[in-house]
């Protein structure tokens, strides 16, 4: 898809790359304070967006802390609740920095928040993969709607939103620019099949 | 991907790629400390062998519970097979079971595309080996471990072996594990060369994508990777070589020929192994001989194969773009 074009035209610009921008520091600022240091955190993106919103975060935190923070990806699918209703996924990769999960205080970064499915699944995963001290949650958009009852900790933009819209983030590393786009579904998607 | 693997010739090349990438994500679950996923709960996939294996059925039941599969072995000897009941009555019995995948091996070449054309059963049919024609789980492992080794576990993701050159000796003739090496090294874009004794060359074999040498020391300087083959001695039937001395002398590997490979050129077998025979202790135990990592890489692909084939409410297509989470899937 050529970036530069919207996909449909009634989509519209809600958060725009310096938005973007800011909305990442100041949630890293709010890791720090809540984290007192961000001496044992942790961040595991969710593939795709979220490995690339959580480097950034890493970034940004070893600017305002001046170490390095452990940065990975923990992909979700082979732990989603839907996997019967769709042909099998392409997996994608997990990667769990060097000293592991284990008591310490891991960040789950994903880009958008929705039925609250992702997360879920996310949280068993990462069952399998240690024990961490305490686990929350950073997304760029909350758009409301939860089916599973799971908030964020740490939220970009609230974004409250109907059923019939579509909130699509695009990110520099994936789509060529950041931008957080509001659309409307195609009617022939009105009643689509709620997904994760 | 079909709904059934039969065939290594089947394959597309990107469904090949597709499996190889998957089981490069499954290969990780080994390093964890749980070594599970929940991904087929509740499925259940049953091991058919009608033929003695030890370390195809030990992997695909490894791979099944892995991912949290129910396995049911079924082996031929000690079942009502032994008191004279057809495969289609086997087959019916499970499906009653509710199987939703069957692996199968089996004497007779066929039986796996009999199983899975029939009608007889629902499920996916996995060949797990069958008579003298096709072993395709062996080939991805195969595949895999020379993926890993040549290019590395991440460089190799979403590639092929485009012009390596992978040398396969022995006894092609019986060897259902060289017949799918063939088509699926061809299809991921390999060259492939036979080395075997005119006796154990299959008829033929002019129609297959690759070439066929008698001399092996004359292929080895030029090899990325050599298989050697197991003389399969239960299915010879005439004299398809004068001695067992003179077959070890012309085809087997010892350390002097392995030096003539190039230095970054491995030594596989896919087990079991008669050394002394086909391959010396000296080469079957350095570092350049992969058996043992083929045993591992086994579990991986058998993994990817049956995630790809039960993980879905149908098979994984031609992979999607890479980025296939839409915004309605949060």
């Amino acid at each position: 898809m050529d970036a530069q074009q919207h996909p449909d035209a009634a989509a519209r610009p809600v958060l725009e790359a310096p938005d973007i921008a800011r909305v990442l520091t100041r949630i890293a600022h709010e890791i720090v304070e809540r984290a007192k240091g961000a001496d044992d955190v942790v961040l595991l993106g969710i593939p795709t967006r979220g490995v690339f919103l959580a480097r950034r975060l890493a970034d940004k935190l070893e600017a305002i802390t001046g170490r390095g923070i452990p940065v990975g990806s923990l992909d979700i699918t082979m732990y989603r609740d839907d996997l019967r209703m769709r042909p099998a996924r392409t997996l994608a990769r997990t990667e769990i920095p060097g000293d592991g999960v284990d008591g310490r205080l891991v960040v789950l970064v994903d880009d958008v928040l929705f039925s609250g499915r992702t997360i879920r699944a996310a949280l068993d995963a990462l069952g399998d993969i240690g024990r961490p001290r305490a686990v929350q949650l950073a997304v760029l958009v909350d758009r409301g709607h939860r089916e599973l009852p799971i908030r964020a900790d740490y939220v970009g933009k609230n974004l409250p939103t109907s059923l019939r819209e579509t909130v699509k983030v695009q990110l520099a590393e994936e789509d060529g620019r950041d931008t957080v786009l509001l659309g409307l579904r195609e009617p022939a998607e009105t009643a689509p099949v709620r997904e994760q | 991907m079909k709904r059934h693997l039969i065939s290594a010739a089947d394959l597309t090349r990107d469904d090949a790629v597709l499996i190889l990438d998957t089981a490069e994500e499954m290969a990780r679950v080994a390093d964890r400390p749980i070594k599970k996923l929940p991904t087929l709960r509740g499925r259940t996939v049953v091991n058919l062998f009608f033929e003695d294996s030890t370390r195809t059925r030990i992997s695909f039941e490894a791979a099944a519970k892995r991912l949290s599969a129910d396995v049911i072995n079924f082996s031929a000897k000690g079942s009502s097979v032994s008191k004279g009941e057809s495969l289609k009555d086997t087959a019916l019995t499970l499906e009653a079971m509710g199987a939703d995948a069957v692996v199968i091996r089996h004497h007779a070449s066929g039986a796996p595309y009999r199983l899975a054309t029939s009608g007889w059963i629902d499920g996916s049919v996995v060949n797990a080996g069958d008579g003298t024609h096709e072993h395709p789980t062996q080939a991805l492992l195969d595949a895999f471990t020379m993926r890993r080794r040549l290019t590395g576990p991440d460089d190799g993701l979403g590639r092929g072996l485009d012009g390596r050159r992978i040398t396969i000796v022995g006894d092609v003739l019986h060897s259902r594990v060289a017949r799918s090496n063939v088509h699926l090294l061809a299809t991921l874009g390999a060259h492939v060369t036979l080395v075997a004794p005119p006796t154990l060359v299959p008829v033929g074999v002019q129609t297959w994508p690759c070439e066929v040498a008698y001399d092996l020391d004359q292929v080895l300087p030029k090899s990325d990777a050599v298989m050697m083959l197991r003389v399969q001695r239960e299915r010879m039937n005439a004299a398809f070589f004068p001695t067992e001395r003179e077959y070890s002398r012309r085809y087997g590997l010892d350390g002097d020929r392995m030096a003539k490979m190039p230095e970054h050129a491995v030594v596989m077998h896919p087990g079991p192994m008669n050394r002394g025979m086909e391959i010396t202790a000296e080469v079957a135990d350095s570092g350049r001989c992969t058996a043992v990592e083929q045993v591992a890489n086994g579990v991986s692909i058998r993994m990817a194969v049956l995630y790809l084939l039960l993980g879905g409410n149908e098979p994984a297509v031609a992979t999607p773009a890479a980025s296939s989470r839409t915004e309605e899937s949060k």
